[in-house]
């Protein structure tokens, strides 16, 4: 008889990396219907070329760099890299800029720090970023939500031939986001109330049209993740309250040139930011002190880089700057050990 | 009045599987032919056997004395003859041998004169705890401390609270719930026993809500005897609950200091078991040669609680119990979360043997993934450290860092790796960080002691060349002096006598502080 010597303890959670993976896919899936609904299939090609991307290039990686391959494409997290790029690239995109940011990603942004666990910056939002900055045309061809008919075919025949159908063109069809219609507006010195009558079409309910709902499902998903303690509410709630208190004080001084709190928790990437890119845990910080903090930056840099900085929305280089901050806010947030004093 | 209780960061919620070995009452596990007894069953100093190869032993017969302070004697747990006096297999995390009596019973189980304690009331507590010490009493919870240290506040250190800890936090073990079920009594002498010992105030005896039934018969113990004094508290199933540290916070609010001990914030901690095993010891004069001990697991037929003689192989426990020797189980000492495996099943069950468990051997090891910074560990770490932070220290061999990370507050509970989604042994790397600074520190004080060494040599080198030296020169100058004048030669002699003397003395007196100086190093 041979018995096996090992530590303890010897028993542990089903719990696993993948059912983490598992379930973040999953509570994406409300607000990815909701983005189809508004901008098309376009939303579901881009998301599958960028999860494809991502597998066979995390796939390469793991074999050049002579890591074992099935664990780590079972984990899970190359698809949700891939989904987070799809979804916050613009429906009407050539195929190439799906397959270049993923890539990027993973590439880049992951595997060059050491693979899964190891990479201080969130990979998607790396691939983002660099998309904006490289490509900044391609990536600001959002279609107006509701005037698109597209069918499948022909969203597929744009994303790679680059062809639309006869009598079509991308002027008629696109349009700027409403963060990127106000932002611009507000530069030609016009007042909130005189660009809510001249374009009425960008708005909805309470924040802008589509996007509020596209938001309000990723929030709903978002709530999900934190009742399955798959993720904590710190840093979600941190960014938001954050995000709503700055843009509240400014918009109650000022109604006319700065927009309402609840257009921008609604529009653009900011409940995909808050409950989805933000809390990857790998890039953010570890301490429930330091979420909090980590949470509060976000949120004034998204509100300062939407309000005063060059692009209408700022979830990527708001996460990515705090990115950074990472080791510094979890050295300052060692939270009291057991038995020490408390001052 | 009902106590105020309070909650410790973190903990899990776990299975019990408490109710399995818990449907038949104690039985007495069967007398096994050879019993084999460690000579050290606890951290401290091994004893010294005063008993000889071939030599007859009698049932309670003292085999080997204490050596150092922080040692307790062993006893023979039956009669029979002893047969050899060598390294065994004993059951510690480290599979290795250790020095061993080995009997062979003869089946008489003839035992030696007990002579009780007549009134403990008497005794001053010094001699109490003397008696308890030569009983070979040590803490049954667990970590099996000599239980007399424990007993002893120290000059100038007063206790408030003694605590009794009857918290069997861990799934599957319950030999200490069977106990207050069945003796309480025992547990109630113990603990009163234990009062004298430590002149203490108050007294707490701390169980877990999901044992009503212990709860109920110690409650009438005390309300029969009129004890009630004595505070029975039922605290939330969570563990590592039991933990002594953790139990204090949540019946006092307060916390043991970093580093510290109970006794810094004034209050003791025992085990139920204890407490019983002192109240043997003290009423009867019974030394400590048997315990509960709870045999379960899915490969055990009959999982129940038996009272085992220190010394009865393990495989002789489980086969009372319905287990069979042709499956490849795991067997572990102690609970699933803070247990060791045992790679022999031959090694004897020793003083902190509370639970004997087997399961099927899980096939499949599963690869450890990276830590993604989840910061689940640190949500349930009852030390409210940052266990990612210390895995990421330990496994760089960061020692600095990983100490000021605070590794040497965590308890080793498990619950940060029974929670990691990726699966890292992370107890395993605070064990290897702690193992490795110890040894460091070792290195060090050695190293430090042969760098002394070396000064002191080479001073006194340089001491003698100097002498030497010094001996030459005068050498020359009285030859010159005695060629120059030969009539004062008797008076050149006698100068140099006086001044080898004043040297000698110069010598000595110089010698006595630095070896002095040496015997504190």
């Amino acid at each position: 008889m041979n018995l096996s010597l090992h530590s303890s303890p010897h028993m542990r959670t089903s719990n696993r990396v993948n059912r983490i993976m598992l379930l973040v896919i999953g509570a994406l899936i409300p607000g990815i219907l909701a983005a189809i609904h508004f901008f098309g299939w376009g939303v579901l090609i881009n998301i599958t070329l960028a999860v494809f991307t991502a597998v066979a290039t995390e796939a390469l990686m793991l074999r050049l760099r002579k890591r074992p391959i099935t664990p780590f494409l079972l984990d899970g997290s190359a698809v949700v890299t891939g989904i987070l790029l799809g979804v916050a690239i613009p429906s009407l995109a050539p195929w190439w800029i799906p397959v270049l940011g993923a890539a990027f990603a993973l590439i880049m942004a992951k595997h060059l720090y050491g693979g899964l666990g190891y990479n201080p910056f969130n990979p998607a939002m790396v691939g983002y970023a660099m998309l904006l900055i490289a490509f900044p045309r391609e990536m600001t061809l959002w279609l107006t939500p509701a005037v698109h008919d597209l069918t499948f075919v022909d969203n597929l025949r744009y994303t790679f031939l680059e062809q639309l159908p006869p009598n079509w063109t991308l002027d008629g069809l696109t349009a700027a986001t409403p963060l990127d219609a106000v932002k611009t507006q507000l530069a030609q010195n016009l007042t909130l109330t005189e660009i809510h009558q001249g374009s009425t079409e960008l708005f909805g309910a309470i924040s802008a049209h589509g996007w509020e709902w596209i938001n309000l499902l990723f929030m709903l998903g978002g709530l999900i993740l934190i009742y399955l303690r798959v993720i904590s509410w710190h840093i979600p709630l941190a960014m938001l309250a954050t995000l709503f208190l700055v843009s509240g004080l400014f918009h109650l001084n000022d109604p006319d040139t700065f927009t309402s709190p609840l257009f921008h928790l609604f529009s653009g990437a900011t409940m995909l930011g808050a409950f989805f890119i933000a809390t990857d845990p790998v890039t953010a910080a570890a301490t429930n002190r330091g979420r909090i903090i980590f949470g509060i930056g976000i949120g004034l840099l998204l509100y300062i880089i939407r309000t005063w900085g060059g692009y209408p929305d700022a979830v990527a280089f708001a996460v990515l700057l705090m990115n950074m901050a990472v080791p510094t806010i979890d050295y300052y947030t060692r939270p009291r050990v057991f038995g020490e004093s408390r001052d | 009045m009902k106590r105020r209780l309070w909650h410790f960061h973190g903990g899990l919620r776990l299975p019990g599987h408490k109710t399995e070995s818990m449907q038949e009452p104690i039985q007495a596990a069967n007398l096994p032919r050879r019993l084999t007894i460690p000579l050290q069953q606890h951290i401290g100093e091994p004893a010294e056997p005063v008993v000889e190869i071939g030599q007859r032993v009698l049932k309670g017969q003292l085999l080997a004395r204490a050596s150092e302070y922080i040692s307790v004697p062993v006893h023979a747990s039956t009669s029979g003859t002893v047969v050899a006096i060598e390294d065994r297999p004993i059951p510690h995390p480290s599979g290795l041998q250790a020095p061993c009596v080995v009997i062979d019973s003869d089946g008489r189980d003839e035992e030696i004169e007990h002579t009780p304690v007549n009134n403990y009331t008497e005794l001053e507590p010094s001699a109490l705890r003397n008696v308890i010490r030569e009983a070979g009493i040590v803490g049954l919870g667990g970590a099996g401390f000599p239980a007399f240290i424990k007993l002893n506040p120290g000059p100038g250190n007063a206790v408030d609270t003694l605590i009794l800890n009857g918290a069997e936090c861990e799934p599957y073990i319950t030999c200490d719930a069977m106990l207050m079920q069945t003796q309480p009594r025992r547990i109630i002498e113990g603990l009163l026993i234990m009062r004298h010992a430590l002149q203490a105030r108050h007294c707490i005896i701390a169980l877990e809500n999901n044992q009503p039934d212990a709860w109920q018969s110690l409650n009438n113990a005390l309300e029969d005897d009129e004890k009630t004094f004595i505070e029975l508290v039922k605290v939330p199933t969570i563990y590592p609950t039991g933990g002594e540290k953790q139990l204090i916070k949540v019946l006092t609010g307060k916390e043991v200091p970093s580093h510290g001990l109970p006794l810094d914030i004034q209050m003791v901690c025992h085990n139920v078991g204890t407490a019983a095993a002192i109240a043997d010891t003290i009423h009867e004069g019974k030394p400590l040669i048997s315990r509960y001990v709870t045999v379960t697991g899915d490969t055990v037929g009959q999982p129940c609680n038996l009272e085992v003689r220190i010394g009865t192989p393990f495989e002789a426990v489980l086969e009372q119990c319905g287990w069979r020797d042709d499956r490849n189980d795991e067997i572990l000492m102690g609970g699933p979360l803070m247990g060791f495996t045992v790679d022999n099943p031959a090694v004897p069950v020793i003083k902190t043997t509370n639970c004997i468990l087997s399961w099927p051997t899980t096939s499949e090891q599963q690869t450890p993934m990276p830590c993604i910074r989840c910061g689940e560990c640190a949500r349930v770490c009852p030390a409210q450290l940052l266990p990612q932070q210390l895995y990421w220290y330990a496994r760089a061999k960061n020692f600095d860092r990983v100490q000021d990370f605070n590794l040497f507050d965590c308890i080793e509970c498990g619950c940060c790796a029974y929670v990691c989604p990726s699966h890292i042994p992370l107890v395993q790397y605070y064990r290897f960080a702690k193992t490795e600074i110890w040894a460091q520190e070792r290195d060090k004080k050695k190293a430090d002691q042969a760098r002394e060494r070396h000064e002191f040599r080479q001073q006194r080198i340089e001491r003698k060349k100097q002498e030497d030296e010094e001996r030459k020169r005068r050498k020359k100058e009285m030859l010159k002096k005695s060629q120059g004048d030969e009539t004062d030669g008797e008076e050149s002699k006698k100068a140099a006598i006086d001044a080898a003397m004043a040297r000698a003395r110069a010598r000595r007196g110089e010698k006595t502080p630095q070896s002095g100086g040496k015997k504190e190093t």
